[in-house]
């Protein structure tokens, strides 16, 4: 277990924030200047924060009280960095048995076979002879993870590491964080301000507003929270439905998706049955009707009751649905809301069209080849 | 006529000789060197500006000056000159040992600039990323900062091969003991007929420079690799 409290000063910034987490993928998310990196280097150990203590396991690596602070490579937490600044001097083999030299004096070191294994975890096999400079964006970041990973970290901190690619290389780095988090055992803090990035790989978020923790929790409860919508990001804030493979329907290229609150038929996803699957459901892609609807084009149909009634920005009102215990959340007019006398504890459906469904906001174990993701394989 | 590269006796001295001396000058010079270029690129201290001007002091001064200065300290009658060979048999004057030394001063401020140079161009954020990864300091300095400044110690080296002034004044000109190329040049132009052999010299010159440079760079990336003993 991870625990962090800490405050620092940099500047006018003022950094106090406090959060545990209990392993998987804890993600800190925030806009930029929220606070995320220093919070993360005071993690690593980079900064020496003014006050505050951390401890991972059963040690402490900083306590100001007791002056504890262990230095950055004594503490044995891998580090992505955003830039991945991987060594140009080096190859990618020597880059990546680097951090390996340096751990081979401690005990659980050196298992036979682990270069390979993160070589073929990560895809990078073909890359090693060469140089950082010959490398593509998203395979240097692969590399910069084997290279962490090869240190023999106790927990792995990545610093958006995506921020700098574009889309496509995103979605080809992200089947490989999942299954870092999946394969793996060793806890990850994964800081972003991205919505998609985040609800597709925490386990655990914690909110960062203007140095502060706003909130923190399991990503879905903290997704389907109205009131945090202003700072996970409006337009892209939706709630995240936990569900299973259930169905392929070749005909129509569809497949089906079982979650508490009910099927969700979305463009063919080629994983086997019975997978977990996280689906996002933006807000914006929710239709409420206030009867079983019929003659409509739109396949997924989820009952439940109106829970919560946000405030209202303009003309618009976000809404949070309980479906059968699970929270979905619709953005509509406040028009609306009056006209269907929208209140909660009333008896509602939820309209979601299939094609609201991308490789944004689908995401599950990794897939059956390395490199594709869920959208470019329905066809 | 001979030949133009018939090289004499004397004239391949004057080569292995300038060779040698320019190694041990960058050699000795190299610790002393790092150091002050650490201090000057990453410290902050009171008295920067001072040490600063002394390590560039060779390089505005008078050559003759500094050889005259070199031959007052270190040579025979000299205080530390003295104490050297009295108490460590290490003589200087008219010795290949005092014309190492003189090369050693004077390309003392341009091994640190171009050191300091390539500690600037060093990514500080790549040092951090090592220390991550579990490096100790004097590690990180040998595999992350060191390959960035070999190339500053290799143009040391060649520039010490070219030592003029200094050398003839504090060490002479002794074909066999202190004759460089550039004193064996100089005194080949003196004597009537001496063109070609001097012509011969300029060009194992401009070879030697042009091979230092061409050889800094797979050595960056070949001494990071030992330093990491792969």
């Amino acid at each position: 277990m991870l625990s962090v409290a800490v405050e620092h000063r940099l500047g006018d910034f003022r950094l106090d924030a406090a959060f545990d987490s209990t392993g998987g993928l804890t993600a800190l998310f925030g806009r930029s200047g929220a606070g995320k990196t220093s919070l993360v280097n005071a993690i690593a150990g980079l900064i020496r924060p003014d006050r505050g203590r951390i401890t991972l396991e059963d040690t402490t690596l900083t306590d100001t009280e007791r002056g504890v602070f262990v230095p950055a490579r004594r503490r044995h937490i891998g580090y992505v960095f955003q830039e991945g600044r991987l060594f140009p001097h080096l190859t990618v083999r020597q880059n990546l048995l680097y951090g390996r030299w340096f751990a081979r004096e401690r005990r659980d070191a050196a298992r036979p076979g682990e270069v390979e294994h993160v070589v073929d975890l990560l895809g990078i096999g073909d890359l090693l002879a060469r140089r950082p400079a010959n490398l593509s964006g998203g395979e240097k970041q692969r590399v910069a993870i084997g290279r962490a990973l090869l240190a023999h970290p106790r927990l792995l901190v990545m610093d958006e590491p995506l921020a700098s690619l574009d889309e496509a290389r995103k979605a080809e780095i992200l089947p490989y964080v999942e299954r870092l988090r999946d394969d793996t055992r060793i806890p990850i803090v994964y800081v972003s301000h991205q919505v998609a990035e985040v609800a597709r790989l925490a386990t655990t978020l914690v909110v960062l507003s203007e140095g502060r923790v706003a909130a923190a929790g399991p990503t879905a409860a903290i997704m389907g929270r109205i009131d945090l919508f202003p700072l996970t990001g409006r337009a892209e804030a939706g709630a995240i439905l936990s569900t299973r493979v259930a169905e392929h329907d070749v005909r129509f290229g569809l497949t089906t998706l079982r979650a508490a609150a009910g099927d969700l038929r979305v463009p063919y996803i080629d994983l086997r049955l019975g997978a977990p699957m996280r689906v996002r459901i933006r807000a914006r892609d929710v239709m409420i009707a206030v009867e079983p609807p019929h003659g409509l084009s739109a396949l997924n149909v989820l009952p439940g009751t109106v829970a919560e009634i946000g405030h209202a920005d303009g003309p618009i009102v976000e809404i949070r649905l309980d479906c059968a215990g699970e929270a979905l959340v619709a953005r509509l007019t406040r028009r609306s809301v009056e006209s269907l006398g929208l209140e909660p504890g009333r008896q509602v459906y939820a309209v979601i069209k299939s094609i609201a469904f991308d490789h944004h906001s689908i995401a599950g174990a990794a897939p059956a080849a390395p490199g594709a993701d869920a959208e470019t394989r329905h066809g | 006529m001979t030949p133009l590269f018939a090289f004499t006796p004397d004239e391949l001295t004057a080569i292995r000789l300038s060779l040698w001396v320019a190694f041990w000058a960058m050699l000795a010079s190299l610790p002393v060197g790092i150091a002050a270029a650490l201090v000057l690129a990453r410290g902050r201290f009171w008295g920067k500006a001072l040490l600063d001007a002394t390590v560039h002091l060779p390089l505005v001064m008078p050559p003759v000056v500094t050889g005259y200065l070199l031959l007052l300290l270190f040579g025979r009658n000299g205080p530390l000159g003295r104490f050297l060979a009295e108490s460590f048999g290490i003589v200087f004057a008219f010795r290949w040992t005092g014309a190492a030394l003189a090369c050693a001063v004077m390309g003392f401020p341009l091994m640190v600039r171009s050191i300091r140079l390539s500690l600037d161009a060093v990514d500080r954020r790549l040092e951090a990323a090592a220390g991550t990864l579990g490096a100790s300091a004097p590690w990180i300095f040998a595999t992350i900062t060191l390959p960035g400044i070999l190339a500053g110690m290799i143009l040391a080296f060649a520039r010490a091969l070219g030592e003029f002034g200094a050398t003839i004044t504090f060490v002479s000109n002794i074909p066999g003991e202190t004759q460089t190329i550039p004193t064996a040049i100089y005194m080949l132009l003196q004597e009537p007929g001496g063109d070609l052999a001097a012509l011969r010299l300029t060009l194992v010159s401009i070879a030697i420079s042009l091979a230092a440079l061409i050889a800094a760079e797979p050595l960056m990336a070949r001494a990071a690799r030992r330093a990491l003993g792969l």
